[in-house]
């Protein structure tokens, strides 16, 4: 499983980096970034269906 | 000063007003009606303002900047008037910025609030709860929007503009004047002719004080802030100065209000709460959700159709988040407070370009303030439902929350 954050759509909530900082940071700026090239490690599968659906500029994609 | 412009509301879908007492009083109602009647309501006050009511309409409105402007986000009885800041700056930049200038003016700010600085200012918060709860320690009867809720944003905002904490009460006093008072009051006798030169004397002096002692604080930061290598413009500043304390202070406090105001009424939440604190980020996301403080506004910047309404130019459009948080087509028992909501999409701090600046530090606040409340009083009830009072205008949070504590 991939995690990607779309950086036009990101308006900084924040919400992923919160719920899943194992797969996400932010940047200076406040905007999201994926970690470890949007891999997700096994058993946070959980937190990154979270990440997405609490996303609410639907930034955030899953790629399985 | 204040003349009476607000006769009662008796058609919601063809004459509503959003400082009407029965709004104010409790919104969702109204809301949920106009969803499944007339989704985009109209009203002739104000010169003529729209309410879209639906997620789908209000994200719809928010993410569209080419016919909607921001240029004057307060609804009131003035339009901006002609000493204002034209768009794409307006008086209080970014949140009355339009593009292409709103992205600068937005960039500068950002780094102030982004998550890793606003971590750093939670011990403090902490410590003030802490303080706070402290005088509270052996009173019976405690108003918890008064004693508490208010105070924390207020010198946390004061702490980061490196204003003095003792000026507390004049903030609150120019908050007040500027979100419920300036709803009424005319472009003749325009709110900044009133208070304008008070309140500008008042960051000319902080300004004077900073330029002379440079600290590490958000005035300095904006005194030595370049846009496009020149310094901003001392309006910018004062603008900038404006909106950071009156969308940093109501805002978190109303939230932090309704949400200890929810915890009076739901002993099962508060029960939850006091059991299970890893459910914390998720109530305050519902709480969020379901008391999303802050109505913003827009003015038509050209002609546009919206849910098959004409908005004309310089009309107002209302855009009520917690309208759209509450929207069923969009969330599952939408007019339920479900304290461990896992997916929860709201709209609270906006949506698109203008999305809250202030977010992180507002959610800090209201995630330690409720933290510490629960710690000291997990048990603690509405000392009298019918006093609470709640706030008029765009920000929507009560201002008087009497609580009972146990002895």
């Amino acid at each position: 499983m991939r995690v990607h954050v779309d950086a036009d759509k990101c308006q900084g909530h924040n919400r992923c980096y919160s719920l899943a900082p194992e797969l996400f940071d932010v940047d200076d700026l406040g905007n999201a970034v994926e970690l470890n090239d949007g891999v997700v490690p096994e058993g946070l599968e959980h937190k990154a269906r979270l990440a997405m659906a609490n996303c609410p500029e639907y930034a955030i994609s899953i790629t399985e | 000063m204040t003349i009476d412009r607000h006769p009662p509301v008796t058609d919601w879908a063809t004459d509503f007003d959003h400082t009407d007492p029965v709004w104010v009083n409790n919104p969702f109602p109204i809301w949920d009606e106009l969803r499944e009647t007339c989704p985009v309501a109209h009203s002739n006050r104000y010169g003529g303002t729209w309410l879209p009511v639906t997620h789908e309409h209000v994200s719809a409105i928010a993410y569209d900047t080419e016919h909607f402007t921001s240029r004057a986000v307060v609804v009131s009885e003035a339009r901006p008037g002609p000493n204002d800041l034209p768009a794409p700056i307006g008086v209080a930049p970014p949140i009355t910025s339009d593009p292409p200038f709103h992205a600068m003016a937005r960039r500068l700010m950002l780094p102030a609030f982004a998550p890793k600085k606003i971590e750093a200012l939670e011990p403090f918060t902490r410590d003030l709860c802490n303080e706070l709860l402290d005088a509270l320690q052996g009173k019976d009867v405690v108003d918890a929007a008064v004693d508490y809720a208010q105070h924390i944003p207020l010198r946390v905002i004061a702490k980061m503009l490196g204003f003095p904490a003792a000026d507390a009460d004049y903030f609150r006093h120019i908050i007040h004047l500027i979100l419920e008072e300036g709803i009424n009051i005319a472009e003749e006798d325009d709110i900044r002719l009133l208070e304008g030169q008070s309140i500008d004397a008042y960051f000319d002096a902080q300004i004077a004080d900073h330029v002379a002692n440079p600290r590490d604080d958000l005035t300095s930061f904006l005194l030595e802030a370049e846009l496009d290598g020149n310094k901003l413009m001392h309006e910018h500043v004062r603008g900038t100065m404006l909106l950071i304390l009156v969308a940093g202070i109501d805002t978190t406090w109303s939230a932090i209000g309704s949400s200890l105001w929810h915890l009076a009424n739901n002993p099962a939440d508060r029960q939850r709460l006091a059991n299970e604190p890893e459910l914390m980020p998720f109530a305050v996301e519902e709480m969020l959700r379901a008391y999303a403080p802050v109505t913003m506004a827009r003015m038509v910047a050209k002609d546009v159709e919206i849910g098959g309404c004409p908005m004309k130019v310089d009309d107002w459009v209302l855009l009520p988040f917690p309208a759209a948080n509450r929207d069923p087509e969009f969330f599952d028992r939408a007019d339920e407070v479900v304290i461990d909501r896992e997916e929860n999409r709201h709209a609270a701090f906006g949506l698109g370009i203008h999305r809250c600046l202030g977010s992180n530090l507002a959610r800090m606040e209201l995630r330690v303030a409720v933290e510490e409340w629960v710690k000291r009083y997990p048990d603690f009830e509405l000392a009298d439902p019918s006093a609470v009072t709640w706030a008029a205008g765009q920000v929507r949070g009560p201002r008087s929350i009497p609580v009972r504590l146990p002895a």
